[in-house]
């Protein structure tokens, strides 16, 4: 199995070629410029490992929530590569992302409250638990709220095995309080398409796969005409 | 350039359109399709930026599939890739760059990217007549009012601009001050057509001034006034209302362009941008024409408005000029087509 994996929902810009469990990955921290840098990466992974584009059995791409013009630009770039090639897309969660490469640094944690900034004073947020094969399996909905509004699933207490990502808790002092005492370790990570390429193997296993303009992103917020600032 | 047939696909989205098309040699058009989102903005009066760039990652791999298959062609067979970079909604230019990039890597075309206002200029290629520089570009249209000196494809200096509103701009302003629907050019021009010229006597705005740049909010505010004055309005005072203005507006374009004919001494006008397709201003630039002995040459009138056509065309142009962009092509939302000519020395 070929996997080629892109994320750009925030300011982490990465790519990833998982080959039959091995994985070439590159990721760059920008505040801007994404659009020039993510097919010169793309270029390179696919390079260096001498695997041409219509050789891969699906292209995942990181669908949000996070920044609206971030999603949009993997889902353009992922809808191109594919367009013509019968190589289909395979959209992933970028919370679900974010909760897997807290599960893969950390053996012991199995269940994760990932909360990122989603400005306008939200955070986008969801909850995961280690299921079959050490993949991050969502319970609950995905959700755009005020801080106030995360709630952790019934059943969750708090313990060694529960923790926090993301970087909604840095951004919004007071969720961090609130479930300070109850997450054993809260850690400010981004996305990245390495952990988009690893969930997105189960979803090829799986046969949920797109065709190309299929590829669209996930928002969660949606109501984007209301006056105020623009949307993140 | 790679292939016997000089095949380009074009990809347009730097508004509320979703364009590609196929043209070959930069002259014949295969295919020309277009997604508007008219209906998605109408309940909010005016373009909704956010919504726009949604609507554009649905439509793309659809509107770009319909243009190829339409074409009868396949990606292998095109010599390159050409798409607008802007200026215009950053959001919205960035749907279709990114997708037009990644087409063109994955089949490993050449990509070049094209000024919006470049691409208007080259709809005249896809016209019958053919003009060769250096001559006077006029662009009108929502965005922009301007008159350039073009040495070759676009490439030349701004002459001069307008220091307010776009003409397209102000038609759209004054339909809604007539109760007439956006958007407001042809509204506009339709309503025109039972009124009298004459009735309201609107300001023809710098066109007695030196220089050769524009002005229409004037113009705005004196209709204003003027419907206010005529209100409640019959449907013969609307008709008056809009035609004295549509007057008025494309009065000056005329006036403002024979004078760059006298500054510059070049015999040929090309006339682009969606109020490129008025009626009133294709007659009268016409008859200065002949008047003055310059030749104004127009796009077909289905080509004056954002297409993907023209981005192809305009394209085909710098691919045979030997010209490529790369994989780090960006979108800009604002830029000069050129740069304004510098202010002549003191005699």
């Amino acid at each position: 199995m070929k996997i080629l994996a892109l994320d750009t929902a925030t300011e982490n810009c990465s790519v990833a070629l998982l080959i039959d469990g091995q994985l070439t990955a590159r990721e760059r921290l920008l505040e801007r410029g994404h659009a020039e840098c993510i097919l010169p990466m793309i270029d390179e992974v696919l390079g260096e490992a001498g695997t041409p584009l219509a050789s891969l059995t699906a292209i995942a791409f990181g669908r949000g929530p996070g920044s609206f013009t971030g999603v949009r630009l993997a889902a353009s770039v992922t809808q191109g590569l594919a367009h013509g090639s019968g190589v289909p897309a395979v959209p992933v969660s970028d919370l679900a992302a974010v909760a897997q490469r807290i599960l893969g640094d950390d053996e012991t944690a199995q269940r994760v409250l990932v909360c990122n900034d989603a400005r306008m004073r939200e955070v986008y947020w969801g909850c995961f638990v280690r299921s079959a094969g050490g993949l991050a399996g969502p319970v609950g909905e995905e959700r755009v709220s005020e801080p106030g509004q995360v709630a952790l699933p019934a059943g969750w207490s708090a313990g060694p095995e529960l923790r926090g990502a993301g970087t909604g808790f840095a951004a919004h002092p007071p969720l961090r309080s609130s479930f300070s005492t109850i997450l054993a370790a809260i850690r400010e990570v981004h996305p990245r398409a390495a952990e988009v390429a690893l969930l997105a193997v189960s979803e090829v296993t799986a046969g949920r796969l797109r065709s190309p303009e299929d590829a669209l992103p996930v928002y969660l917020r949606d109501d984007v005409v209301r006056p105020g600032p623009a949307g993140h | 350039m790679r292939g016997a047939q000089d095949l380009v696909l074009g990809v347009e989205s730097s508004c509320d359109e979703m364009a590609a098309a196929v043209v070959r040699g930069g002259r014949t058009i295969l295919s020309n399709v277009i997604h508007g989102q008219a209906d998605l903005h109408a309940p909010y009066g005016g373009v909704v930026p956010e919504l726009a760039s949604r609507d554009h990652v649905r439509a793309i791999s659809q509107v770009v599939r319909e243009a190829l298959t339409q074409a009868g062609v396949v990606p292998e067979e095109l010599a390159g890739v050409a798409v607008t970079v802007g200026p215009g909604l950053i959001g919205s230019l960035l749907v279709g760059l990114s997708f037009a990039k990644a087409l063109a890597y994955r089949f490993r075309l050449p990509i070049v990217g094209v000024h919006h206002l470049s691409g208007h200029l080259a709809s005249i290629a896809l016209g019958s007549e053919t003009v060769s520089p250096p001559h006077l570009g006029l662009v009108v249209s929502g965005g922009h009012t301007a008159l350039y000196r073009l040495e070759a494809p676009g490439k030349g200096v701004l002459l001069g601009e307008t220091r307010d509103d776009a003409v397209g701009e102000c038609f759209d302003k004054v339909a809604k001050l007539l109760g007439l629907p956006y958007p407001g050019g042809p509204s506009v021009s339709l309503a025109a057509r039972a009124g009298r010229t004459d009735a309201h006597p609107f300001p023809r705005p710098l066109e007695g001034a030196a220089g050769l740049d524009f002005s229409y909010s004037g113009l705005k505010t004196a209709v204003a006034l003027e419907v206010k004055r005529c209100s409640p309005m019959t449907e013969a005072v609307r008709a008056d209302l809009a035609a004295s203005f549509e007057a008025a507006a494309t009065d000056v374009l005329i006036a403002r362009t024979r004078r760059a004919v006298q500054q510059e001494g070049l015999g040929t006008v090309i006339v682009v941008g969606g109020v490129a397709a008025n009626h009133r201003l294709r007659e009268g630039m016409g008859r200065a024409a002949r008047e003055d002995g310059f030749r104004a040459v127009f796009p077909p009138p289905a080509l004056c408005t954002d297409n993907a056509a023209m981005i192809a065309a305009a394209g085909w142009q710098r691919l045979a000029r030997g010209e490529r962009d790369d994989l780090r092509l960006n979108a800009f939302s604002r830029s000069p087509l050129a740069p304004a000519r510098a202010p002549r020395p003191p005699a």
